[in-house]
């Protein structure tokens, strides 16, 4: 029973929205909306399952006094202090006349999100611009005709889409101008290919998705 | 003490630079020496390159500081031109009567402001200017609070603090919701039932804007931020196919390729990728903000990006040569 | 003292800790990182919390009545038992219900909107194109409609790329090297992007150097 039940949930689950697609009226349409609210409400708890089990993989390091284990106290130190400041603003915010939202400018939750989250998350992901100019210049080379197709496309892409492209080629007619060229590559080429992946990856995820909701794939089962 | 030189030497530099007159903005001369210097610096590069002399990564690094930092002191204008993409989603705005009902969906994080916060500010604008009215809703839980910094910003505005606007009759947040694609399939039937009460915690029916506002039917255009999943692509599979709204977006660069097919087969009423996308939608819609700023940056990094990739192809050349004469 | 103030230089602190890993990894780096894994987990936390399971679950639940709700909160609780070795498998059945709600949605939707609505606006315009649009449009037409089969025709991977077959599937390959490229073209704008938006806070709002 521990895996028929959960194969029998996943066929439900699966078959009502799909069921729903053609006959978007009662009782289907109930049932969809009976099952995106408790979607909505599972997704909130599998994000908790995220956050505790970093508590608990981070509190076991510091009571084994692991290596690296003042790195899991600082990341339990941080966790707790904004969960309390937005756990204070949003109960507070609730018995406000008129409520206030515990994201208000002016509160703790907010005064932490704009300066020790938002420079955290944008700079983690702003240092890959270092990394793709560096390995831009190690390893993009034209080897063979595909390679070099590669390059000139993001060649042109590259300086057509930044106003130095127009001021370098503006004395030429407009339709031989870099932008013009950057613009027809990204309306035409681009969503030829474009076109092919995505109706790839579509039959592709047709047919995977069958699979998982007639229970011939278990692999979200495992473990 | 050779261990901290480098942090001795980062602290005088941060002390100078605080010391120093502000703002600090170079005259035309000065900025074409600065571009002439960054232009020989890159030759160097490649005699160095052509040579067999590889050249570190942390000189690559330097090189990509320098052409993103040294344009913020400049005063060069360039011209922007607005791309068809751009010009389909400011022109189906534009069509937009006095007290259309706009859905804004924010559906990006703080890595993705500096493309799309831009876009942001300049919708947002442009929504009170016209009198539009706005809902604003986010698939990811950062998304409601960009959006409020955004409206933060645009109500400090001379023209748009005059309307006196009003949250609730003018404007709501009806702040995130989990469930990525099923919040947008539990939308296309009631509004309501995925946002039973705004990010205030008003219930819905209390919201002077939201009356008569149920489903996709009753609004008139729905303008998307997306940074990627959900996004875009759930707002069109969803949104557009199956409930018939009409969907802009504003995307950021890294997206924006993928979601060129849409356009094409018009699900998608028009595109603003990137970082030149966002530069060109405040050049549509006249609010011209931070993008316009930093797209002489843009170009400068581009074209340290185009040097570098020429060098090492150039180097791969050279190395050819020499094989084939070697060979021979 | 301003918190505005504190708050500038921490975010700048923060900025600068992450940025020394492109010299080399350090322990400044790693404290910046420790924070960030923490407070991220945290923002998460609490914002799932007000936003779906206070504002949707409890609001639905105890003010307006709607005790089917209560199926979710119940299949979520079961998530949680995940943390618990022995009995983790009960997380199997609302894992089971995503699974498969997921399955069932994405299956209709990308079908229509990613497959048929592609191939029909790829049809469609052809035909508009030869029957009324400019020389311009019908080549990028045609374009399109030669790229998307031959990118195709690549994918289909039962057949031996051998011969005439072969041969198409090599266009197939070039058209996709340029989508390749232009998206590399795009991704380096995206990270510059990101990158500019760290050093306009620097400049701007910490050192004040520029306006």
């Amino acid at each position: 029973m521990k895996r028929e039940i959960p194969l029998i949930i996943t066929f439900v689950a699966g078959v009502a929205f799909v069921l729903q697609y053609f006959i978007p009226h009662y009782p289907f349409s109930r049932f969809e909306n009976i099952f995106s609210d408790w979607f909505a409400i599972v997704g909130a708890f599998a994000i908790w399952l995220g956050a505790l089990s970093l508590m608990k993989l981070s509190l076991l390091n510091i009571s084994k006094k692991s290596h690296d284990w003042p790195i899991s106290l600082v990341i339990i130190i941080c966790f707790l202090s904004i969960v309390i400041a937005g756990a204070i603003d949003g109960y507070h915010g609730l018995n406000n006349v008129p409520a206030t939202s515990f994201r208000d400018p002016g509160t703790n939750f907010d005064w932490l999100y704009q300066n020790v989250y938002t420079p955290l998350s944008s700079t983690m992901f702003a240092i890959l611009a270092f990394f793709v100019a560096s390995a831009s210049y190690r390893a993009f080379r034209a080897r063979n005709t595909a390679a070099t197709l590669l390059l000139f496309s993001a060649f042109f892409v590259m300086i057509g889409r930044v106003p130095v492209g127009d001021y370098l080629s503006g004395w030429l007619p407009e339709r031989m101008q870099l932008s013009h060229w950057a613009n027809w590559l990204m309306a035409f080429p681009n969503t030829a290919g474009q076109r092919a992946v995505m109706i790839g990856i579509a039959l592709g995820t047709v047919s995977t998705s069958l699979r998982i909701m007639l229970g011939i794939e278990r692999s979200h089962l495992e473990g | 003490m050779k261990k901290y030189y480098y942090w001795f030497i980062l602290i005088a530099l941060i002390i100078v630079l605080i010391l120093l007159p502000k703002p600090l903005i170079v005259s035309p001369t000065v900025s074409t020496t600065l571009t002439v210097l960054l232009g020989l610096a890159l030759v160097v590069v490649l005699v160095l390159t052509l040579r067999g002399h590889m050249i570190g990564r942390r000189t690559v690094f330097l090189f990509i500081g320098m052409s993103l930092t040294l344009p913020f002191f400049m005063n060069f204008q360039m011209p922007i031109k607005v791309s068809p993409e751009v010009q389909t989603l400011f022109d189906a705005m534009a069509k937009l009567p006095s007290g259309s009902k706009v859905l804004a969906a924010f559906d990006y994080d703080p890595p993705s402001a500096p493309e799309l916060q831009p876009q942001a500010e300049a919708f947002m604008a442009y929504a009170f200017k016209h009198d539009l009215k706005v809902i604003i809703m986010g698939l990811w839980p950062q998304g409601p609070q960009q959006a409020n910094m955004a409206i933060a910003k645009v109500l400090q505005q001379p023209g748009i603090r005059a309307k006196n606007l009003r949250y609730g009759v003018d404007y709501v947040n009806l702040g995130f919701q989990s469930g990525n694609e099923f919040v947008i399939q539990r939308m296309g039937t009631s509004f309501s039932g995925m946002f039973p009460r705004d990010i205030y915690n008003t219930d819905y029916d209390k919201i002077p804007l939201l009356n008569g506002v149920e489903n996709f039917s009753n609004i008139d255009f729905v303008f998307n931020l997306s940074a990627g999943y959900p996004g875009t692509v759930e707002w069109v599979q969803i949104a557009v196919d199956r409930y018939g709204v009409k969907v802009g977006a504003g995307n950021t660069a890294v997206q924006a390729p993928s979601v060129y097919p849409y356009l094409s087969s018009h699900k998608l009423t028009g595109l603003a990728g990137g970082m030149s996308g966002a530069a060109e939608f405040e050049q549509a819609t006249k609010e011209i903000g931070k993008a316009n700023t930093y797209i002489l940056s843009q170009s400068f990094s581009h074209m340290v990006v185009i040097a570098f990739i020429i060098i090492g192809n150039a180097a791969l050349f050279v190395s050819y040569r020499k094989s084939k004469q070697k060979g021979a | 003292m301003d918190s505005a103030l504190i708050g500038t230089w921490l975010a700048a602190l923060l900025t600068l800790g992450i940025m020394s890993f492109i010299y080399k990894d350090n322990l400044y780096y790693k404290v910046c990182e420790a924070i960030f894994i923490g407070i991220s987990a945290g923002y998460w936390f609490i914002t799932y919390f007000w936003d779906s399971l206070y504002r949707k679950a409890w609001v639905g639940i105890v003010h307006q009545g709607d005790y089917i709700l209560l199926g979710g909160v119940i299949l979520g609780a079961m998530m949680l038992t995940r943390l618990f070795g022995k009995i983790g498998w009960i997380a199997r059945w609302p894992l089971a219900f995503i699974v498969g709600a997921t399955a069932g949605l994405k299956m209709m939707v990308y079908f229509t909107t990613n497959a048929m609505a592609q191939v029909h606006g790829t049809v469609n315009d052809m035909m508009a194109a030869f029957s009324g649009g400019d020389l311009y449009d019908l080549i990028g037409r045609l374009v399109i409609l030669i790229g998307t089969v031959t990118g195709l025709i690549y994918f289909y991977f039962s057949k031996e790329h051998k011969g005439v077959f072969g041969g198409v599937a090599k266009v197939g390959t070039w058209f996709l090297m340029i989508t390749f490229g232009a998206s590399f073209g795009y991704t380096v704008m995206s990270r510059m992007s990101l990158l500019l938006g760290r050093i306009d806070f620097l400049l701007t709002d910490w050192l004040k150097l520029v306006k």
